[in-house]
């Protein structure tokens, strides 16, 4: 096993990873910037190195200077976190000829399930079912109207290099896709250097819901079950749980095995994410393959009973996987709400100074945080400060523990979501386990009007 | 006078009108950045910027007012 690795990564993240090292006695190495001088991470850390000014561009995405830091520090490994540079192939490229070994899968087949068009023609190949969809990028208009009639509207239109929803629209006729494919088309070329666009067939009313794998370097994979995300704000997602409260058990089993497909096809190794989209009928769609840690990744360990966070160091390592499919049972029931500095009603950004932060204690309940009381909440990353995880013996045990502690966690000088999380947590719809991708636009943005 | 106010805190992104020149009642005054989202801020009257408060990459607060225009 390493004796020390460096996390390229900060926030809630990076002190979830140092979390594990301490556990395994690996000295852990935390870079960070100009405004993250004061973050807990950067304490939590056996040593530090300041990488530069608070922009991620002067930070956090430079390869040269993270790389500097891992050399100096005698770091073995790096683990790249989420977001940032977790799935940027030439990253891991560089970190392999640094001599370090890259906490991830190789950078080829992050380069692959990077290209949407790419990932979609590989699960086809390995078995996996796809969205309905142009095989190529269409270039034109033209084009575009030509595929959207062969699938029939509505459909969704993507850009190839596209994520977080930039650059992606549901358009439902041919006046509607006019306008939407030049602009997004330029969007998708200023955010990711590449205007790309392709279009697939609109699932309607989708649940998403994915599949978390474990593939050691022997040729042994394993799936975790499924996590149900379909609660989303700017398709960002808000609530997660595990298991789904939708699924069938022979779905269930479905997925599971196209999971495995895939990583089999790909030889795929370390921790990673298959999403799906899932219609009413459980039929269901390959969207995406994250090839990362997620951040909703806790609610997997809290029904599994598997720290992935340790399993990936030692696939990294080298060693085999321990865990086998026929062990591997699902106890109880989990779910996280993503704790964002924002406004409730707007999802406006919210930065500032976070002057009194009180977190609930309790049974089941596990917290994950960016942030302590007194830390300044800047305006240069992700919104998110915190996750709350929950783990009850049922869905509903689970969910009254988690309405508990929202009515107890406290958070001031800044606004922030808790409003929003109480309200969908104990609305009927979720109580009854109708968490579809629509949740928020049909159950709560009305209920902001009567306010 | 009409004050053309920040929705929300972040930094100056663009700004995307002249001092002195003529704006419509929807038009893009200045692009806010915070947080990874860009928020464009709209004039929501037609008139002349009066003067502008802010230049790119200042922090603005919410509230804060970004430029005055005259109807």
């Amino acid at each position: 096993m390493f004796k020390k690795i460096l996390i390229a990564n900060r926030g809630e993240i990076a002190a979830r990873i140092i979390r594990t090292c301490q556990r395994m006695q690996i000295q852990t190495v935390a870079v960070y910037s100009e405004a993250d001088q004061q973050a807990p991470f950067v304490k939590m850390a056996d040593e530090s190195y300041l990488i530069g000014k608070p922009r991620v561009n002067e930070s956090y995405l430079n390869i040269d200077k993270i790389l500097e830091a891992a050399l100096k520090s005698g770091a073995e490994a790096v683990h790249p976190g989420y977001g940032l540079l977790s799935e940027n192939a030439p990253f891991a490229q560089r970190v392999k000829e640094a001599g370090l070994t890259f906490i991830g899968p190789e950078g080829d087949v992050i380069a692959k399930m990077g290209d949407k068009i790419a990932a979609r023609a590989e699960m086809k190949q390995a078995g996996v079912p796809v969205v309905p969809g142009t095989e190529e990028a269409v270039t034109s208009v033209e084009a575009a109207k030509a595929a959207a009639q062969t699938f029939g509207y509505p459909v969704m239109l993507k850009a190839a290099a596209g994520g977080g929803g930039i650059g992606m629209q549901a358009v439902h006729s041919d006046e509607e896709l006019e306008k939407a494919f030049e602009g997004n088309s330029k969007r998708a070329k200023a955010f990711f250097g590449d205007g790309k666009m392709f279009i697939e067939k609109l699932i309607e009313e989708p649940r998403h819901i994915e599949i978390q794998v474990l593939a050691d370097h022997h040729g042994h994979a394993v799936h975790l079950f499924e996590r149900e995300c379909s609660i989303q704000r700017r398709h960002q997602k808000v609530v997660e749980e595990a298991p789904s409260p939708f699924l069938s058990e022979k779905t269930r089993q479905e997925m599971g095995d196209s999971a495995i497909k895939a990583v089999e096809s790909l030889q795929y190794t370390n921790a990673g994410t298959i999403e799906f989209l899932v219609d009413r009928n459980e039929n269901y769609y390959f969207l995406e393959m994250n090839t990362r840690l997620q951040v909703e990744h806790p609610v997997t360990e809290e029904i599994s009973g598997v720290d992935i966070v340790e399993q990936q160091l030692k696939i990294a390592a080298g060693d085999k996987l321990e865990l086998h499919q026929d062990d591997l049972q699902i106890n109880g029931h989990a779910i996280e709400v993503r704790i964002y500095a924002e406004d409730p009603n707007t999802f406006y950004p919210s930065p500032g100074t976070l002057s009194n932060l009180v977190l609930p204690e309790g049974p089941g309940i596990r917290h994950e945080l960016a942030v302590e009381s007194g830390s300044e909440v800047t305006p240069f990353y992700d919104p998110m400060i915190a996750k709350l995880v929950v783990h009850g013996s049922d869905r509903n045990q689970a969910s009254e523990r988690l309405a508990k502690a929202l009515h107890a966690y406290e958070i001031d000088g800044i606004k922030c979501n808790l409003t929003m999380l109480k309200r969908i947590i104990t609305h009927d719809k979720f109580r009854e386990g109708d968490t579809t991708t629509s949740f928020i636009q049909n159950y709560y943005l009305p209920t902001l009007t009567n306010h | 006078m009409f004050e053309v106010k920040a929705s929300m805190a972040g930094s100056v992104w663009k700004i995307t009108a002249e001092e002195g020149s003529k704006i419509n009642d929807g038009e893009d005054v200045v692009i806010l950045e915070s947080m990874k989202m860009e928020i464009p801020i709209p004039a929501e009257t037609s008139g002349t910027i009066k003067e502008l408060k802010v230049s790119e990459g200042d922090f603005v607060n919410e509230g804060d007012v970004i430029a005055i225009i005259e109807a």
